[in-house]
């Protein structure tokens, strides 16, 4: 390492994060977090989320302002493409979760980023879904995730970003292991 | 009600290394042990397990390794015996079968309260060690039919049923499991996740040879990055002998390797899709390893081929009898419930630095990365007590200077 370096500038405020992490490793209910979404039927497959409130830091909190995302399938489905499909957004989420994270970790790893990018491609077997095949999952056959960064670093440790942030991605583990989810009607 | 300077719970090899260092400073204690000195060695171990370290750095204060084996690796049972024969050879003051249940703060010290009575000291070293198995969450959820074993309880592949077993955990309890349970025939499927991974030898020589050379197990707990992560990493992938075995020698047995166990639902089990992770974040750390060891000796090492992650296995029903039983290899704690004292956090974890709590008078020694990395292993009980008996034999020089002032 050279002395005399500038500090890194990722975009990141890492002095927040670290005083949010220490401030949660002091008082673990900060950390407890409820994250919320409503969802209206609009018409045939098209449907609208909207996202505004969440709960967290003991107390309510709301974004700055309303999220909305259309949901709909695409014309191939006689659909009206009004949105991306449902399970595109699951590449989205991974796809964010994954590179927030890897700007997080670089800020906090010293490591300066000057462009990071990546194409997520995920496989499906529609027969699941559509009931053709018992024997065929409805989920995802397989996520692959290919990252091209450029940044003051050794491809090792480019490498060991990378993994640090599918180490401590939200996302990353919900898609990668299992999540309690109960639906019920009112 | 007996009195003396200092109680040392648990005589295992930190508590008679604290007794020797205080018996060289002539300071009044005595070792209290629930079972026989080296209890755990003795009581808690598998049949096959030797030390992970090799016997010429099994060290003590006083004592090191004159046998005519020094790359060797001692069998549990010679541990204890090594342990006993220390005890003996400085006539150390334990009492034996004396399980303490409690112990308080009081009037100018402690008091711990034990089955056979009470005892008050002026200043208390924990030395119990990590001698309590942490009961799986999802060990309540498997089929009644699938038998379920600790690995602190497991002594031998006979004591499992015939049929398919599931390890899970990956680190050296792991994978050594899952290497003599497949060797006797039955299918083994071993659930990992983080895991250590290291060659048992590098360069011609031991990994904890280079280790020890390299300055590695020297490194200070304060000068970690980020100690809390540090202290909780699993134990090395090592076995106790001449060979390496990592993921990649038990699936060129035949061991299947599947992600960590992430849930059990309707008796199936699931497992989690993040191996290639897990296997790419061990092989990272493996070559920081090796590079930091290259670093030391110039040149550069042959570097083990990376984890073969095999193809992924997201569940098996656990109803179907493929998998009769499953050890659980996912850690063992030390047991603090009979400490009264405030010296917890809001998680229930000991707070120390260093083994110094914030409780004048009150230590604790036997801990992963307690002052340094050795401290993980028995060769860092000497450091680490000599270190202790000096802070706490100026706690009680403090102690006493205060009592003469004020009288």
């Amino acid at each position: 390492m050279t002395t005399g370096q500038t500090a890194v500038d990722n975009g990141v405020n890492i002095e927040a994060l670290r005083d949010a992490r220490s401030a949660i490793s002091e008082t673990p209910e900060l950390a407890q977090f409820e994250w919320r979404s409503s969802v209206t039927w609009m018409n045939g497959t098209h449907s609208r989320s909207d996202v505004e409130s969440f709960y967290g830091l003991n107390d309510e909190q709301v974004h700055h302002t309303s999220f909305s995302f259309d949901a709909d399938h695409p014309l191939q489905f006689a659909a009206e493409d009004n949105g991306i499909t449902p399970i595109e957004y699951v590449l989205v989420a991974l796809g964010s979760c994954l590179t927030g994270g890897i700007a997080s970790i670089a800020s906090q790893r010293d490591i300066q980023l000057r462009s990071v990018k990546a194409t997520l491609a995920a496989t499906q077997d529609l027969q699941g879904i559509l009931g053709v095949d018992p024997d065929v999952p409805n989920g995802f056959g397989g996520v692959t995730v290919n990252y091209e960064i450029d940044a003051d670093a050794s491809p090792a440790d480019i490498q060991a970003l990378v993994a640090q942030s599918q180490k401590r991605s939200a996302v990353y583990a919900i898609l990668t292991g299992p999540t309690d989810v109960t639906v019920s009607v009112s | 009600m007996p009195t003396t300077t200092v109680v040392v719970v648990g005589a295992g090899h930190c508590g008679l290394a604290m007794s020797r260092h205080l018996t060289e400073r002539s300071i009044d204690h005595v070792v209290l042990e629930r079972g026989e000195v080296a209890n755990s060695w003795l009581t808690q171990r598998w049949d096959s397990l030797r030390l992970l370290t090799p016997n010429w750095m099994t060290r003590l204060p006083g004592f090191s390794y004159g046998g005519d084996d020094p790359d060797g690796y001692l069998s549990a049972p010679e541990v204890g015996q090594l342990v006993r024969d220390y005890a003996a050879e400085f006539a150390a003051p334990v009492l034996t079968g004396t399980t303490v249940t409690a112990l308080r703060p009081s009037e100018g010290g402690f008091v711990v309260e034990t089955d056979s009575g009470e005892w008050r000291a002026r200043a208390v070293v924990v030395a119990v060690g990590a001698t309590a198995s942490v009961p799986h969450p999802l060990a309540a959820q498997l089929p009644p039919e699938v038998v379920s074993v600790a690995a602190i309880d497991y002594r031998n592949p006979a004591q499992l049923p015939d049929g398919g077993v599931l390890v899970v955990g990956a680190s050296a309890s792991g994978v050594q499991i899952a290497e003599e349970v497949h060797r006797t025939g039955r299918a083994v499927t071993v659930a990992a996740g983080e895991h250590v991974r290291v060659p048992r030898r590098y360069r011609g020589c031991d990994i904890l040879w280079w280790m020890d050379a390299a300055g590695i197990l020297d490194e200070r707990a304060e000068e970690m990055d980020d100690l809390v992560r540090a202290r909780n990493l699993p134990s090395m992938q090592l076995v106790g002998a001449d060979r390496t075995v990592d993921l990649n020698t038990l699936q060129a047995l035949g061991v299947r390797v599947v992600g960590r166990l992430g849930g059990i639902r309707d008796g199936q089990a699931q497992f989690s899709g993040s191996l290639r992770n897990v296997c790419a974040l061990a092989d990272l750390k493996l070559g920081r390893l090796l590079n930091t060891i290259d670093e030391y000796a110039g040149g550069e090492g042959e570097r083990p081929e990376p984890t073969m992650v095999p193809g992924v296995v997201l569940g098996t029903d656990l109803r179907r009898g493929e998998i009769r039983s499953v050890v659980w290899a996912t850690g063992i704690k030390a047991d603090y419930s009979w400490v009264d004292v405030p010296v917890f956090d809001v998680r229930g974890r000991l707070k120390h630095e260093g083994g110094v709590t914030d409780w004048p008078g009150l230590y604790v020694i036997g801990m992963p990365l307690l002052r340094r990395r050795r401290s993980t292993f028995i060769d860092g009980a000497s450091a680490d007590a000599a270190d202790l008996a000096t802070h706490l034999a100026s706690h009680l020089n403090r102690h006493a200077t205060e009592s003469v002032s004020a009288s």
